[in-house]
């Protein structure tokens, strides 16, 4: 198969701009993780994040957390100028380890969640979200 | 400063000793992320309200640290375990330093 340059050009455009965008918000958002795990090692299982597929209006995305056991929950977004959504931690009277809220988003991405089970591991979830219009105001 | 601050929150009225019940919470506050421009071009500071409690008798049911990520009229629903009846009670804290909080009373039936 032989590429025209035209086909090589768009092809080098779309590797370096698929390589060049997600990278500085997946360091954030492993930042924000690491901040509330300490570095340890995340597990599967156990933790359940529900989020519409997709979302016309990024203004207000209904989630919802479960995880039972959990003392805390992180909730945070790969693609959005800050990756920190927030940061619930369940207290005695809590009758069970989940909260739904409404986030904003600001454009199709990933939202992430991290929970701290009593026994200190950490498990995550993750669900992508298609957002219509972005709720940053940008 | 936000104006119009208001909570509204929806709790059983009563419950049996143990239940589990459902709260749901929302405060009108616009959340400013201090993201957005004005029509001039500068940044609308930051104004959100950055932690909100509920607690029942002295005893924490949940403690949100939140990000400008959250929607604007903050909305959370969460459950919570009836030991005894008594008061819920509900905080939200903001940028600004005001406090706003509201009291539900719940019977143990």
């Amino acid at each position: 198969m032989t590429l025209s340059r035209r086909q090589t050009i768009a092809l080098a455009l779309g590797a370096a701009a698929a390589a060049a965008v997600p990278l500085p918000a997946l360091a954030k958002i492993e930042e924000a993780i690491a901040a509330f795990t300490g570095g340890a090692a995340v597990g599967e299982g156990g933790i359940t994040l529900t989020a519409p597929e997709i979302a016309e209006n990024g203004n207000t995305v209904p989630v919802q957390v479960s995880a039972p056991g959990a003392v805390a929950i992180l909730l945070v977004a790969s693609g959005n100028p800050e990756p920190g959504i927030c940061l619930a931690r369940f207290g005695e009277g809590a009758g069970s380890q989940m909260f739904a809220t409404r986030i904003r988003l600001a454009s199709t991405q990933d939202v992430v969640a991290i929970a701290q089970m009593a026994d200190g591991s950490f498990v995550r979830a993750a669900s992508e979200v298609k957002v219509t219009i972005g709720g940053c105001g940008g | 400063m936000a104006k119009d601050v208001k909570p509204r929150v929806r709790v059983p009225k009563s419950a049996k000793a143990g239940e589990v019940i459902l709260i749901k919470t929302l405060i009108s506050h616009p959340m400013e992320s201090g993201q957005r421009k004005d029509s001039k071009g500068e940044v609308i500071p930051r104004s959100i309200i950055n932690r909100f409690t509920a607690e029942m008798n002295g005893v924490m049911i949940v403690d949100m640290k939140l990000e400008p990520a959250i929607s604007t009229n903050p909305y959370f629903e969460f459950e919570a375990r009836i030991d005894a009846g008594g008061d819920m009670i509900f905080t939200w804290y903001d940028d600004d330093g005001s406090v706003y909080t509201d009291k539900q009373p719940v019977a143990v039936a």
